[in-house]
């Protein structure tokens, strides 16, 4: 090619990348800062804590109240009820003693404890590796220890699934609208391409209501409360009985404990 | 000019595709877009001034969405009092005809934005 | 340099009308995956990353392996692959390039893709992924050029591409060292928590990465009248064989860690991976058939005289590539997912649009590798008739 030519094709070039300078200089602009709105604060009925975390007493539970849990967080949050297993959402779900503690599963334990499956659910963990991965901060931890969702900044990489130790997250391979029989009007549904999990139902603590799964167990078969609070229930609880927490080896110091 | 036959033919051809939005639309003007209130909402007041919403409530509600999930905030100090930032609570709660007010906006300048695809667009409407 | 890629034989033209058309077919595909969601694949709940990521993880290794050209030419100034170097780093641009287009189909919100930029977050894994493979992308494009412009113009190689040259070669073991990190910190994928996670993934990138550029050497030696040096074959052949031994050493030594400690979480992978676990053994045979190949491949570069065979030689290359590919490319990813943290197991399989759109995304990836091929060649030739 002859250099006029050549040279030509030079200067269009960056003449067009040029021509991209401004309008990329906007998108940067407006995706990084985003000012703070007026006076935002919570709700006047929020209820607060430096440290949310559940205690699931498995001795209380019997299958009528692991089933309510389960369908008011499935009611609240709007979860698809999806056929195929493959592509099914569960935020809260039941799974027998050797699913949820693999590791101290064998030939003696207790048979009631064997037979009884536990709710198994996120466990907000205090180091948690699903955040420690995220590439966009998508999930990522609040001040009061809940392990929350941005649906709007998620990729849909799957990365925190990869690295959650406990199954504890979903992703919207299809439309989950075209799953929902019934819609909770107070919550919005997700789309498809996002991961979700459970929120410890920040959005019924930001109005002074418990989770949905703790509201439907009415004999404190799942206790909430806050650990930096002495006498919070979930204190009383873990004062009081042994508990066992999923996989504390791994340090990623889940909050949700379990008395067996 | 080299190929002078295959250059023009080229730029003939490239003219032709390039303004074919305006010529296959020659004679059809658009109805401009007239978003419209709903009159048992009529008295009320907008979080913000019908100007400012005009011109800012795309970055009005980008600032709700990070406030709201991020910071856990769910109210602010609005034009004319304290809101709940929501778009389904706030927004289209009075603004509850989409197809009248949002769409016709939005469809005219053909942009489709994606809130509604997860926030419920009306709370009366849903479940049938 | 640019227009030699519009001048070639009808073979070469027929090859690249049919890579487009592979292409669109796979365009279409991913069109419909685009408008449906990813459960048009074969994902699940408990298996989120499969055959794109598998595909991904796989063509980073042969990326990088365009070092294993590089560095004895550059570092050690051995002349055998002179004229070959630019090959490694145009086959590493259409790999990476590959690479990128696997996330992408793989990711389930595409158009945000940005916010790994917008949002920088440096204590993940997969933003310094997108950084290096970015990085190698630029790097290699800006190399591969400016030597191919030194050749054609018969002149000297300006001193700045020297300096590239030499950091690309720590950034291609860094691509494939992020990518292991990836896998290799995550506390409950027990299949991947290993240190020998990355020399595993450059012990098997510096075997098939070679093998597959001298395979594709040999098809430009038919077709295109490409003069394969000998001693330059015989060179890589060697570099190819200590990295397969390498390779089926690292292995083994996870096999044995696995089945001598006995602890349930590293050995259910491997149980799963060769004889089934609860019942369930799809896996199995594709390992099986992956060992016998890599074993087979391994007898044929170890013996001098099957090595130096043209043809024992060209078959050590297929079955090695084969078995890497099996191992890499479908098992690795696949089974840290089995049997999930709840010790259940969900197999998996991909589903035909899955694998078109895969097909699509090589089909890109050969079209990327035929035009700059085609240019690296159309140079040499002018230079070497004038």
């Amino acid at each position: 090619m002859d250099s006029a030519r050549r040279n030509f094709l030079k200067i269009a070039g960056l003449a067009a990348a040029g021509l991209t300078l401004k309008p990329a200089g906007n998108a940067f602009g407006m995706g990084v800062i985003v000012p703070e709105p007026d006076g935002a604060a919570n709700f006047d009925s929020a209820i607060e804590a430096k440290r949310w975390a559940m205690v699931v007493d498995t001795r209380k539970l019997n299958a009528q109240t692991r089933k309510a849990a389960v369908a008011a967080c499935r009611k609240a949050h709007n979860l698809p009820d999806i056929k195929n297993p493959k592509h099914e959402i569960k935020w809260i779900w039941e799974a027998g003693f050797k699913n949820a503690f693999p590791d101290l599963a064998g030939p003696h334990v207790p048979p009631q404890v064997e037979r009884e499956p536990m709710l198994v659910l996120c466990n907000h963990c205090d180091n948690p590796p699903c955040v420690r991965v995220c590439p966009t901060k998508a999930t990522f931890k609040r001040k009061d220890g809940i392990v929350v969702m941005d649906f709007h900044r998620c990729i849909g990489c799957r990365y925190c699934m990869a690295a959650c130790p406990y199954g504890s997250r979903s992703f919207n391979y299809v439309d989950p609208r075209l799953h929902l029989a019934q819609t909770n009007v107070d919550f919005p549904t997700r789309t498809k391409g996002v991961v979700e999990k459970c929120n410890f139902c920040a959005e019924r603590l930001a109005r002074g209501q418990m989770p949905a799964c703790v509201e439907a167990c009415r004999n404190n078969e799942l206790i909430f409360g806050d650990l930096s609070d002495p006498n919070s229930s979930v204190n009383q609880a873990l004062r009081q009985n042994f508990t066992l927490v999923r996989k504390p080896e791994l340090g990623t110091q889940p909050q949700v404990y379990y008395i067996i | 000019m080299y190929d002078k036959g295959k250059v023009i033919t080229g730029i003939v051809i490239f003219v032709i595709v390039f303004t074919f939005p305006f010529w296959i639309n020659a004679g059809k003007a658009n109805i401009p877009p007239d978003p419209k209130v709903n009159p048992e909402v009529a008295g009320k007041v907008c979080v913000e001034d019908t100007a400012f919403m005009k011109a800012n409530h795309m970055q009005l509600l980008d600032e709700w969405r990070d406030s709201v999930v991020r910071d856990g905030n769910r109210t602010y100090m609005g034009a004319t009092g304290r809101y709940e930032m929501s778009l389904t609570n706030s927004c289209m709660g009075c603004h509850n005809n989409k197809a009248q007010f949002c769409d016709s906006c939005h469809n005219y300048v053909s942009l489709t934005p994606t809130c509604w695809n997860c926030h419920i667009e009306s709370k009366e409407n849903t479940n049938g | 340099m640019l227009e030699k890629a519009l001048h070639g034989s009808k073979i070469y033209w027929a090859w690249v009308m049919a890579l487009l058309g592979v292409i669109g077919i796979g365009f279409f595909t991913y069109l419909y995956q685009y408008s449906q969601g990813l459960g048009v694949t074969g994902l699940s709940r408990d298996v989120s990353w499969g055959f794109y990521i598998a595909q991904l993880t796989y063509l980073v290794g042969v990326a990088a392996s365009g070092v294993m050209l590089v560095l004895p030419y550059y570092l050690h100034d051995h002349k055998t692959f002179g004229k070959l170097t630019i090959l490694g780093e145009f086959m590493a641009v259409s790999a990476v390039l590959m690479c990128m287009m696997f996330v992408l189909v793989d990711l389930g919100q595409p158009k945000r893709m940005l916010n790994v930029i917008l949002f920088p977050t440096p204590n993940s894994i997969l933003f310094w992924d997108m950084f290096v493979l970015s990085g190698y992308l630029g790097l290699n494009i800006v190399i591969g050029w400016m030597v191919l412009h030194a050749e054609n113009k018969r002149g000297e190689l300006a001193k700045w591409v020297k300096i590239l040259i030499y950091i690309s070669i720590p950034w291609a073991i860094s691509i494939h060292t992020v990518t292991a990190f990836l896998y290799s910190g995550l506390p409950g994928r027990h299949f991947w928590l290993t240190a020998i996670l990355a020399p595993r993934f450059l012990a098997s990138a510096f075997c098939a990465g070679p093998a597959i550029l001298l395979l594709i050497m040999f098809v430009m030696r038919k077709v295109a009248n490409f003069h394969v040096p000998d001693k330059a074959v015989n060179t890589l052949s060697v570099i190819i064989t200590y990295a397969m031994i390498l390779n089926v050493f690292f292995l083994l030594l996870e096999m044995f860690t696995a089945f001598y400690s006995n602890i349930p979480g590293h050995l259910h992978a491997f149980e799963y991976m060769f004889v089934g676990s609860h019942g369930k053994w799809a896996m199995a045979p594709w390992m099986w058939t992956s060992v016998l190949l890599g074993v087979f491949s391994l007898v044929l570069l170890i013996v001098p005289k099957w090595r130096k065979n043209p043809k024992t030689f060209v078959v050590a290359l297929i079955t090695l590539v084969a078995s890497t590919w099996i191992e890499k490319g479908m098992a690795l990813v696949v089974v840290g997912f089995i049997p999930n943290p709840l010790d259940q197991v969900t197999e998996y399989t991909p589903t035909l649009p899955e694998l078109t759109i895969s097909l699509g995304v090589y089909a890109v990836g050969l079209l990327v590798l035929t035009l700059l091929f085609k240019i690296a060649l159309g140079v040499r030739a002018e230079t070497a008739n004038a």
